[in-house]
């Protein structure tokens, strides 16, 4: 299976990101632009605790061209043992009518952290991935997928 | 509409502490309630919406499913194999029905 390393993103990026965000729900009121669901339900979740830039594998196709077929796989570093593993995996797509796509619980008896799936897309848009660690900590990684045709339907 | 119908692939064996991977599939629609039908009508949504996996009884993993996953959805993860023991997997369907299937494995 070929794997993609995503960028891992900057500092600057996840600011940039997260001050988008907050600008969107500010004005979007103002029609200024449209506010970034996917990135509204990370905030949410996360309960606006600091979000961790680290080596996160998302894979998912550059060019998807059935969007109602879309693997997405991913694979997260993580000992797995009771004093250090990640408990909780959400994949966001943020231009889905709505944004949530998974949340994947994992244990200690997995021995690795990863999983595979197929979802649907409606147009081009940024796959989210965040994932919760059982100490509290975030991490996410975002990677962009081109949409021929949508597959939501409508 | 065709019948829904669970479907797993795991090892018959392995061995200790070896890293295997279960992959699992269900035929469902898996309606979002955005489709429309033949004669424009919304079909309403109904979709699998959760997925537990235990192992002798003890739940090892779980996921959370919403409309934006495909059609017949596809789940792959990975186990530690460290002793024998059966593998109980459940979908739970937004109508209410349930949807099991179990698989043995053999650690040597």
């Amino acid at each position: 299976m070929k794997q993609i390393k995503m960028k891992i993103i900057s500092r600057r990026n996840v600011l940039h990101l997260l001050g988008g965000a907050t600008g969107s729900v500010l004005f979007s009121k103002y029609a200024l632009s449209k506010p970034n669901l996917a990135l509204n339900k990370i905030k949410e979740i996360s309960k606006n605790a600091k979000v961790d830039e680290v080596d996160l594998f998302l894979d998912v196709p550059e060019i998807a061209e059935n969007g109602n077929q879309v693997k997405v796989s991913f694979d997260i570093e993580s000992p797995m043992t009771e004093e250090d593993f990640v408990k909780t995996v959400y994949i966001l797509a943020d231009g889905n009518p709505a944004p949530n796509v998974a949340k994947f619980s994992f244990t200690t008896d997995m021995g690795a952290c990863s999983a595979t799936t197929r979802m649907r897309l409606s147009k081009t848009q940024n796959i989210y991935l965040l994932a919760e660690y059982n100490n509290g900590n975030f991490a996410m990684t975002k990677s962009k997928v081109k949409v021929t045709i949508g597959g939501c339907g409508g | 509409m065709s019948k829904i119908k669970p479907r797993g692939k795991v090892p018959k064996t392995a061995s200790v502490d070896e890293i295997i991977e279960i992959k699992t599939l269900i035929r469902h629609p898996m309606h979002s309630g955005r489709m429309k039908d033949k004669d424009g009508k919304k079909i309403p949504k109904r979709i699998i919406n959760k997925f537990l996996v235990k192992f002798n009884g003890k739940q090892v993993f779980g996921m959370d499913l919403e409309p934006s996953i495909s059609t017949n959805p596809y789940i792959a993860f990975p186990f530690k194999a460290k002793k024998t023991g059966i593998f109980d997997f459940e979908w739970t369907d937004d109508n209410g029905d349930k949807y099991n299937m179990s698989r043995k494995m053999t650690v040597f």
